[in-house]
C-alpha cells in the first residue's frame, strides 16, 4: 500500500484531486437545482408527492447504468467526465429536493407569522428566515449526498474515468490487495474530511444553535 | 441500443449462452440470495436492539461508517484477498455474496431499529398496561407500527444489492453487468446501453413491486399516520436510500 504511493505519488495525487472535484461539484450543482424545486414542493403542497416520488424513482437507477446511459442522452463521449458530473448531479438533486422541502416545512408557523409581522415578505423571508432555519435539515442531506458521492465516483473507474477508483482497477489487474486498500483508505479519508467540513460549515451558518445550547 | 435490445439472438442465447433471460436470472439469483441473508441478520438484530434499546448508538455509527466505504473497492479487495482460498465454484461468488450482504444489512438493521424506536411510547405503555408480555408487545404493537420503516429499509437494501450485483461483473461474475462491461471491452456501445437500460428497468420494477407490497401489508391505521411523515422519519428514510 505504502510502496505504491511512494512509487507513484503524482498519479495518486492526480486521481485524488480528480476524485475531490467529481464528488463535490455535483453536490453544489445539485443543491442549486434542488433549492427552487424544494421550495416549490413545500410552498405548493400538492406538488410534494409527485416531486418526491419522481426523485425517488431517479434514485433507484444503479449508478453504472446511469453513467453508461448519459452519452446517449447528452451526446457526449463515453469517457467524458461530464457524464459522471451530470449523473451524480441527478442523484444529488433526487436526494436534496426532498430534504429541502422537509427543511422548509419544518419552519414553525409562529416563526413565519413573526417574520411576516416584522415586514418580511416573499423572497426576503425565504432568504433571511425560512432558509437559514432549514439549514440543519438541509445539511443532513448534503452530508449524505457528499459521502455517498465519494463512493459512487469510484465506480466510474469501470468505464475508464481516472480517479481513486482507478486504484481498484489497477489493483485488480495486478491482483495486489495493497493498491486496492490504498484506494479504500484514501476514499474513507476524503469522505471523512468532506463530512467534517460540512459540519463546520453548518456551525458557521447557524450561530444561534450554539447560543441556545449555552443557555 | 434498441436494435440490441430487440435483436432475437440476444434473447435466445445463440452466442456463448449469454442470453438476456440467462443474465437476468443470474442477476436475480445473486440479489435475492444476498437479500435473504440480509433479512435474516438485519431484522432480528434490529428488533432486538429497538426493543431493548441496547446498542442504538453503535448502529448509527456503523451505518454512517459503512456509507463512506467505497463499495467497488471493497468488492475488489475481498475478491483478491479471499478467492484463492475458496473452491473454484465459489471463488468469485462467495466474496461477492459476502460484500452484498455487508452492504445490505445496515439499511435493514438501522430502519428496523428506528421503526421500533419511533413507536409512540404511549402505545407501548398501553400494551403493557393491558397485561401484554414483552414478546407480545414486540409482535402485536412494535412490529406492526415499525413495518413501514422496516419495509423501506428492505427496499433500499434491495436496490443497493441490485446495483452492486451489476458491478460484480467486473470480478468476472455473471448478471446484467456483463453486458455493460463486455460491451465496453468490445467497443459495442449498443450492448452497453442495452444492458444499462435493462438494469435500470429491473431496479425500477423491483422498487415498484416493493412499494406495492408495502401498501398491502401495512395496517391502514398506520398508513394514515405515515401519509405525511414527520421530518425526522424522512431524514432516516432518505439517508438509508443510498445507492452504489
Amino acid at each position: 500500500m505504502i510502496n505504491y504511493l511512494k512509487n507513484n505519488p503524482d498519479t495518486v495525487g492526480e486521481w485524488f484531486f480528480a476524485h475531490v472535484w467529481l464528488s463535490v461539484l455535483p453536490v453544489v450543482l445539485g443543491l442549486l437545482v434542488a433549492l427552487p424545486i424544494g421550495w416549490v414542493a413545500s410552498h405548493y403542497r400538492w406538488t410534494y408527492p409527485p416531486i418526491t416520488n419522481l426523485a425517488g424513482l431517479l434514485y433507484t437507477i444503479p449508478s453504472l447504468a446511469l453513467f453508461i446511459l448519459m452519452p446517449s442522452i447528452l451526446g457526449t463521449k463515453i469517457l467524458s467526465p461530464v457524464n459522471m458530473v451530470v449523473a451524480l448531479t441527478i442523484y444529488s438533486v433526487a436526494l436534496l429536493v426532498r430534504v429541502v422541502a422537509d427543511g422548509l416545512n419544518s419552519v414553525s408557523p409562529d416563526v413565519r407569522a413573526a417574520a411576516t409581522a416584522m415586514g418580511f415578505t416573499g423572497i426576503g423571508r425565504f432568504l433571511k428566515v425560512d432558509l437559514p432555519i432549514a439549514v440543519p435539515v438541509i445539511t443532513a442531506g448534503v452530508r449524505v449526498a457528499t459521502v455517498s458521492n465519494v463512493s459512487l465516483v469510484s465506480v466510474g473507474a469501470l468505464i475508464g474515468l481516472p480517479q481513486l477508483g482507478s486504484l481498484f482497477t489497477t489493483g485488480f489487474t495486478r491482483y495486489v490487495t495493497g493498491i486496492v486498500l490504498l484506494g479504500i483508505v484514501l476514499c474513507l479519508v476524503l469522505a471523512l474530511v468532506l463530512d467534517a467540513l460540512i459540519v463546520v460549515g453548518n456551525r458557521f451558518l447557524t450561530p444561534w444553535q450554539r447560543a441556545v445550547a449555552k443557555r | 441500443m434498441f436494435e440490441w435490445l430487440f435483436a432475437g439472438e440476444n434473447w435466445t442465447g445463440d452466442q456463448f449462452g449469454s442470453s438476456i433471460p440467462d443474465r437476468l436470472a443470474e442477476h436475480l439469483g445473486y440479489s435475492f440470495g444476498a437479500l435473504v441473508f440480509v433479512l435474516l441478520i438485519g431484522i432480528p438484530l434490529g428488533l432486538y436492539i429497538g426493543h431493548t434499546g441496547k446498542g442504538g448508538v453503535a448502529i448509527a455509527g456503523l451505518a454512517n461508517a459503512l456509507r463512506a466505504l467505497p463499495t467497488f473497492g471493497l468488492l475488489v479487495y475481498v475478491v483478491i484477498a479471499f478467492s484463492g482460498n475458496l473452491p473454484a465454484d465459489w471463488a468469485y461468488k462467495g466474496p461477492t455474496l459476502f460484500v452484498l450482504v455487508i452492504l445490505g444489512v445496515p439499511a435493514v438493521l438501522s430502519n428496523t431499529y428506528a421503526g421500533v424506536q419511533n413507536v409512540d411510547p404511549a402505545a407501548r405503555d398501553a400494551a403493557r398496561g393491558m397485561g401484554m408480555t414483552g414478546w407480545q408487545v414486540l409482535w402485536r404493537v412494535e412490529v406492526p407500527n415499525a413495518l413501514p420503516l422496516i419495509l423501506s429499509g428492505v427496499r433500499s437494501a434491495m436496490l443497493q444489492i441490485v446495483a452492486t450485483a451489476t458491478i460484480a461483473a467486473y470480478v468476472s461474475l455473471g448478471g446484467l453487468g456483463r453486458f455493460m462491461l463486455d460491451g465496453l471491452a468490445q467497443r459495442d456501445y449498443s450492448q452497453m446501453a442495452g444492458g444499462a437500460v435493462l438494469v435500470g428497468l429491473l431496479a425500477v420494477v423491483l422498487d415498484l413491486l416493493m412499494a406495492l407490497l408495502q401498501r398491502y401489508v401495512v395496517s391502514r391505521g398506520i398508513t394514515g399516520r405515515y401519509a405525511r411523515p414527520a421530518a425526522g422519519a424522512d431524514v432516516v428514510a432518505a439517508e438509508s436510500k443510498v445507492l452504489v
